[in-house]
């Protein structure tokens, strides 16, 4: 759409090509690990075989004779500077906070936990050295199942605590869930289990620390998607006082959760540089990765769903135990939380039930994968609904209208106590349907079932939603989540007519340079091409909450938006001045002010930044800029949602899965841009996709992780997948200026329960009732096998 | 310590190098030539690729020493003496095809050689073609719409007469996603 008077297309809207490109694709680029400075040395980090043991002795002089080795440290030489890594989220008042030493001392607890910290003049010496370090381990149980870990008796993580336990958090609303129950004609108990996942950032992690320079700041670069959380973080556990020590992420190579984190070889990295007085970095190999940067999930659901025969649904109880890992990390006991209320997905009934137990095992520690939480939720509403179809032999599109909100409805407060503000299920479902040929499809489902065909035809659904916009900070003092959920946002007006927005977001790749470009320039009325947007280091941008949990264009692109009106409210004042009106007279279109009436006489808003860097002619108590900043706090979550349909063949000889197609229409709101929205949703499909038949962190009996590199996790390839087809509705947010929901996670969201739903919908005629996550080849056939065997009047075995 | 003589991007290069040192960690550290990432310890992911002597290979699974005499392409030295992007390159940039692009130079390397080899793919034989290169932003889709987009347009660039058609479908760039 054009604007009438101006002719100038509005930026919002558009799919502009990114900015953040040209360095990209020539290498140009500016990673972590790229960065060197003088005299720089390499860490390398001695971590534990085992799962869990003592620490009985450990000598790490004979390193120090190794060629190149400048120091090396064990935990208790390090422990005097630093303290616990933090877990900011302790979820109830009784919760379990165990020590965090980022080098263990006296225990390691987990695969992959330090206990040796190298320095050397290059990444090999200190590699090599770290053979020289002699440990001698006393091995202690490993506890590496939620369920026995909870029984009496069981071998304790943290000796000290005298419990595997973590926390319990209950939440019950609406009526009482027994009660309810007594009224359903049907009552559906399911276990379903989330497994561990990898999140597998392509960029590695990588840490440099520089002791301070000129200003007397120490600077951390990490691969980090929270520089300013870093900062704080860091402060509290080195002691080098917050307002030395700058933190940078510069080109951050993906995150997906994995470096919304505060590491230990952050802390390390520090510690050392200030000891050394020296420069340091460490970089992590994939492999050690794996089991130093957290995993995702890891979840057991026990569910159970009451309705009506007609298929209404009446309550929903959900017990889940949540894997912590080893250790608390920032957020490690609310990731389970964040699906709390979404479990009811956007369905209406009249009692919910939730309690969830965090408990401690000798693995990784846990901590947000890509939708934290809100996956989990929507895989066990979402496959329950599936389950209530196939129970009361109704179609699983019917049984979802039967129950969802209807478009007139919003706002609508749910079950789990949400306002979702806005929504229309009803369209997105009716245009995916239709794209995806529901009705030929299911068509050729039941000839092939009837042919005995041995590839069957799949069909899931997903109709999600998702809470997006982390987040209004008075509901996170009520979470007891340790900080706010506000966004900053500052624009600086150049002399010369360009304009500079600092953000307190930190992409990894979501293309906030070229959308908060577009949000500036409509608001500013400038070209998108004369905006400049500066992120991810605290010396440029002082204030922020960084990037996760698809809050970024939600909070801090709504921060860029208000920012941008008080420069132009600011700018007004000026320009009433300089063209002897009254603000009222004034007119304000495509960055040109006007007065009303007179035409040709006007000023741009670039003449009035100029105006105010001369000064030369201003009234009296007129601040002498029109920068202006703001801090957005929101109001209320933003609910995107949408529906996924995946049609899978499914081998019932050799249990191999293959998507045929896959549809989504998702509701993300107003669009900033197109294009980068389309991606942000393949990729969140690819992520939820392999969650459902790829990929799974596997542990052996002794605590070992058995994929443990990328050649034993099946990260999928490009032939893995299939082609998408994305639609879009769009019904605005009411709770933001720009009615936007954000997009981030929607994809990895809805995605799975859609796919395993096909694979369980291909087997469902042939006894099976559930494959378990990832759905290989192996646990299909085993799942015909055992269904097979369980109905032995309808076949062999 | 070796001595190896080797040309990278067009500039040849004499050093003594111990006969360990990966051909990746050579072009980081060494040259300075850091467009050239590591993505991982076990030549799954493919972010490393270079061109060497005409042939795709995975720059952490090659050894400096093996390179000397040799001639290596990075991402760096895609890109014409003035300046101007290669196709691929362009492709990428207009497909949205890279998210936070820590996959994209091994993308662009493994593509240019699955091109040399075959100059019409098909979607599928690009989906093949890039097993051995992970990403973990895109969901692909886009890498394979920028390899067949950078494909038709060499394509043409070479065609022996104008209006000469590309045998398989060109990938679309219609609908709310196309790039401006």
């Amino acid at each position: 759409m054009t604007d009438q008077l101006t002719g100038r297309e509005p930026e919002v809207g558009r799919a502009r090509v990114r900015k953040e490109d040209a360095r990209l694709v020539t290498g140009r680029t500016n990673w972590t690990d790229n960065i060197t400075v003088p005299g720089l040395l390499h860490i390398a980090i001695l971590r534990s075989p085992m799962a869990h043991a003592r620490i009985e002795r450990i000598d790490v002089t004979p390193a120090l004779e190794r060629p190149g080795v400048v120091a090396a440290y064990t935990g208790r030489d390090l422990a005097e500077g630093l303290g616990s890594l933090p877990c900011a989220w302790p979820v109830t008042e009784d919760i379990v906070l165990p020590e965090h030493p980022p080098v263990a001392v006296d225990e390691v607890r987990h695969t992959g936990d330090p206990v040796a910290v190298v320095v050397a003049r290059d990444r090999y010496a200190a590699a090599d050295a770290l053979e020289a370090i002699d440990v001698d381990y006393e091995p202690l149980p490993p506890v590496l199942n939620m369920e026995a870990a909870l029984a009496e008796g069981s071998p304790l993580v943290h000796a000290d605590k005298g419990t595997n336990r973590c926390y319990t958090w209950p939440l019950a609303t609406g009526e009482d869930y027994a009660t309810v129950r007594e009224r359903a004609d049907v009552v559906l108990r399911r276990r379903f289990v989330q497994q561990r996942l990898i999140p597998n950032a392509m960029e590695p992690r990588a840490v440099v620390a520089v002791p301070p320079d000129t200003s007397d700041q120490y600077t951390l670069y990490s691969a980090t998607q929270i520089p300013h959380i870093v900062r704080v973080m860091m402060a509290v556990v080195t002691g080098i006082p917050e307002h030395r020590l700058r933190v940078v992420a510069p080109d951050v190579g993906g995150g997906f959760g994995s470096k919304l984190q505060v590491y230990g070889e952050e802390a390390i990295g520090l510690a050392v540089a200030r000891k050394l007085g020296r420069p340091v970095k460490w970089t992590e190999s994939r492999s050690e990765g794996y089991l130093a940067t957290h995993h995702g999930r890891d979840q057991i659901q026990d569910l159970e769903l009451a309705a009506t025969r007609d298929g209404r649904l009446l309550g929903l109880k959900v017990d889940l135990l949540a894997d912590m890992g080893a250790y608390l990390m920032i957020v490690t006991p609310g990731v389970p939380l964040l699906g709390a209320f979404m479990f009811p997905g956007i369905y209406k009934m009249d009692a919910y039930d939730f309690t969830c137990t965090g408990v401690f095992t000798t693995k990784t520690p846990t901590d947000a994968y890509r939708g934290a939480g809100r996956p989990e939720a929507t895989f066990a509403i979402e496959r329950m609904m599936d389950e209530l179809a196939a129970e009361l032999g109704m179609d699983s599109v019917e049984v979802r209208r039967r129950n969802w909100i209807g478009h007139d409805e919003f706002p609508y407060t749910t079950i789990g106590g949400l306002t979702y503000d806005s929504g229309n299920y009803e369209s997105a479902t009716d245009k995916a349907l239709a794209l995806f040929g529901y009705d030929d499809l299911r068509s050729e489902q039941r000839k092939r079932e009837e042919r005995g065909d041995p590839v069957r035809l799949g069909i899931g659904v997903s109709t999600y939603t998702e809470m997006c916009g982390l987040a209004p900070s008075r509901i996170l003092r009520d979470l007891r989540y340790g900080a706010g959920g506000w966004e900053a946002a500052s624009i600086r007006m150049l002399p010369t007519g360009k304009v500079e927005v600092l953000t307190g977001t930190s992409p990894h790749g979501q293309g906030h340079v070229t959308s908060w470009s577009q949000i500036a320039a409509d608001v500013l009325g400038v070209p998108f091409e004369d905006v400049e947007v500066l992120h991810g280091d605290t010396r440029t941008v002082p204030q922020g909450m960084d990037t996760y949990g698809s809050r970024s264009l939600v909070v801090g692109g709504v921060a860029v938006h208000r920012a941008a009106r008080k420069v132009v409210d600011k700018a007004r004042k000026v320009a009433a001045h300089l063209l002897e009106a009254s603000e009222d007279d004034l007119d304000f279109a495509d960055g040109v002010f006007s007065v009303k009436g007179s035409p040709d006489a006007h000023k741009t808003i670039q003449e009035v930044a100029f105006a105010t860097f001369t000064s030369h002619d201003l009234p009296d108590g007129l601040e002498p800029t029109i920068n202006a900043e703001h801090v957005e706090d929101p109001e209320a979550f933003s609910y995107p949602h949408g529906t996924h349909l995946c049609a899978v063949e499914v081998d019932t000889e050799t249990g191999r899965v293959r998507i045929r197609s896959y549809v989504c229409v998702d509701d993300v709101g107003k669009v900033v841009n197109p294009m980068i929205v389309e991606g942000q949703v393949h990729g969140g499909l690819a992520q939820g996709i392999a969650q459902a038949l790829f990929e799974e962190a596997v542990y052996d009996e002794e605590g070992n992780l058995v994929s443990g590199t990328m050649a034993d996790y099946l990260v999928p390839c490009a032939a893995d997948l299939p082609d998408f087809l994305t639609d879009r509705t769009e019904t605005p947010a009411t709770t933001n200026p720009l009615g936007v929901k954000g997009v981030g996670e929607a994809g990895t969201i809805a995605s799975t329960p859609a796919v395993v739903n096909a694979v369980v919908d291909a087997l469902r005629p042939l006894g099976v009732t559930d494959v378990r996550m990832p759905c290989t080849p192996e646990r299909i056939w085993r799942a015909l096998r055992d269904a097979r065997s369980a109905r032995p009047e309808e076949g062999s075995s | 310590m070796t001595r190896i003589s080797v040309k990278v991007d067009g500039t040849a290069y004499e050093d003594e190098v111990e006969p360990r040192l990966l051909l990746v960690h050579y072009l980081r550290d060494r040259l300075g030539l850091t467009g050239t990432p590591v993505g991982c310890d076990t030549t799954n992911c493919g972010a490393c690729m270079v061109d060497l002597d005409g042939k795709s290979v995975k720059s952490c699974s090659v050894l400096a020493v093996q390179a000397d005499g040799g001639e290596v392409t990075t991402i760096q030295g895609l890109a014409s003496a003035d300046g101007e992007w290669h196709p691929l390159q362009r492709a990428f940039h207009e497909q949205h095809a890279l998210q936070c692009g820590f996959c994209t130079p091994g993308m662009i390397m493994a593509a240019r050689d699955l091109l040399r080899e075959n100059p019409d793919p098909t979607p599928e034989e690009v989906r093949e073609g890039l097993e051995g290169n992970l990403c973990r932003c895109t969901g692909y889709m886009n890498i394979v719409r920028a390899v067949l987009a950078a494909a038709a347009e060499e394509r043409r660039h070479q065609a022996p007469e104008p209006g000469a058609v590309a045998e398989h479908a060109e990938p679309s760039t219609a609908g709310s996603g196309a790039p401006v």
